[in-house]
């Protein structure tokens, strides 16, 4: 772990350009932004949160595993997910089946809020990246409202929840497991990867590196 | 002044940042305000998640239906105590433990607490990281009532209490949104030093 932003006191950086600043957004200490060292990260010397953490090519290693992830939430949504077998009957559930299953009254509300969390926040999030980090990544003037959209996409982050939903199907499986007999539909594998690239994609991200070349490429 | 989404520093008295767009605030005086007023509409939900049954299950010969502490419960009578005891941390240990950690913070903040603060820091992130996981009952409930539905032999419903949950879910993550962590680490740079 490498400290490579100065830390000063507020006194010491009055003369710099607010430009070079920075302040960890956690506890408000005042930086003199610099790009850490090849591989290292820079982090705040009071609450140790993460501030830049550079990745190499990082940015084309982002637009690859969004695309794959665009491709696998359209691609789960539509083929079975998971199906049940007891006594000679049997039933296919997809994930819009799932995301449907509360259809009584005011329980429609929930399922409106399951099916923007596992499919409609994750793929809207994917898509703005996409609209963010491609035309910086190929030396382009940014989008318009690119700024915009990358802060919705931050914002959405936490909505995100395909991971939960993939953990919510393993217990739900051990639940009905000596119940019935349960098989695997292609869906599952799908979501399975997807919740695999969905981490991966997010420890490359580095927002800081991303607002500094919007910044740049406008100016 | 400091943008929290993208960390650009401003001079101070500016309104947005021109960076991201982000409103500035140099510290939200209501802040604490907007984590008791989730905090409150969080737990208020979480009582009926408790009484209400989370699923309606129908076989051929008989109809039952479980609250959450009932269904582990009975989950652990079957045999199968590991599951039973992810479920009881899911949807009954973690939201208490959530519960109390944002109320201890914010009373914290309150009463000025100086010594913990990389401490409350620390419990903080965590509370950030295991909000969303909760949901996980609530997706249970939906994989279930859409995948056991066997006509007549068996069938699964959902109750009430999955609204509630998911709801009280919702309202503890945007309490612990909405809490402004800088004020953790104020109070102790005033303490550390009174000229600034």
């Amino acid at each position: 772990m490498a400290h490579d932003t100065a830390a000063a006191h507020d006194g010491a950086l009055l003369g710099v350009a607010t430009e070079e600043l920075m302040a960890c957004p956690t506890c408000d200490s005042l930086y003199r932004a610099r790009m850490p060292d090849h591989g290292g990260r820079a982090v705040c010397d009071v609450c140790h949160t993460v501030l830049i953490s550079p990745r190499d090519k990082a940015g084309l290693n982002i637009i690859a595993l969004t695309l794959a992830v665009t491709m696998l939430v359209t691609a789960a949504v539509f083929f079975p997910f998971l199906e049940i077998h007891v006594s000679g009957l049997g039933n296919k559930a997809s994930i819009l089946d799932v995301a449907t299953s509360f259809r009584s009254g005011l329980m429609i509300v929930l399922s409106v809020a399951t099916i923007a969390m596992i499919v409609l926040i994750p793929l809207l999030r994917t898509l703005l990246l996409l609209y963010v980090l491609v035309p910086v990544v190929m030396n382009l003037p940014p989008a318009a409202h690119a700024r915009r959209a990358f802060r919705l996409s931050q914002q959405m982050k936490p909505w995100a929840m395909s991971e939960i939903f993939a953990i919510g199907c393993a217990v739900a499986l051990v639940k009905v497991a000596d119940l019935a007999q349960i098989g695997f539909g292609p869906a599952f594998w799908m979501f399975s990867l997807l919740v695999v690239i969905v981490v991966i994609n997010d420890s490359y991200l580095c927002s800081w590196s991303v607002w500094k070349s919007l910044e740049r490429d406008e100016d | 002044m400091t943008c929290r989404r993208c960390a650009r520093v401003w001079p101070r008295g500016t309104a947005t940042c021109g960076r991201c767009g982000s409103r500035l605030q140099s510290r939200d005086p209501k802040s604490l305000q907007r984590v008791w007023a989730w905090w409150v509409a969080g737990l208020v939900c979480y009582i009926p998640a408790n009484l209400y049954p989370m699923l309606k299950t129908r076989t051929l010969l008989e109809e039952s239906s479980s609250t959450i502490v009932g269904g582990a419960i009975e989950i652990a009578h079957h045999g199968s105590y590991g599951i039973a005891f992810i479920i009881l941390a899911a949807s009954v240990l973690i939201p208490v433990a959530k519960f109390s950690a944002i109320a201890y913070l914010a009373l914290s903040v309150q009463t000025g607490s100086l010594h913990t603060a990389p401490h409350r820091q620390h419990l903080y992130e965590i509370v950030e990281f295991v909000g969303r996981w909760s949901m996980i009952d609530v997706f249970v409930v939906a994989i279930l009532s859409s995948l056991v539905q066997l006509s007549v032999v068996a069938s699964i419903q959902p109750g009430p209490a999955a609204l509630t949950f998911a709801l009280s879910v919702i309202f503890t993550m945007l309490s612990a949104q909405s809490f402004d962590t800088r004020l953790i680490w104020d109070r102790r740079r005033a303490a550390e030093d009174p000229t600034a």
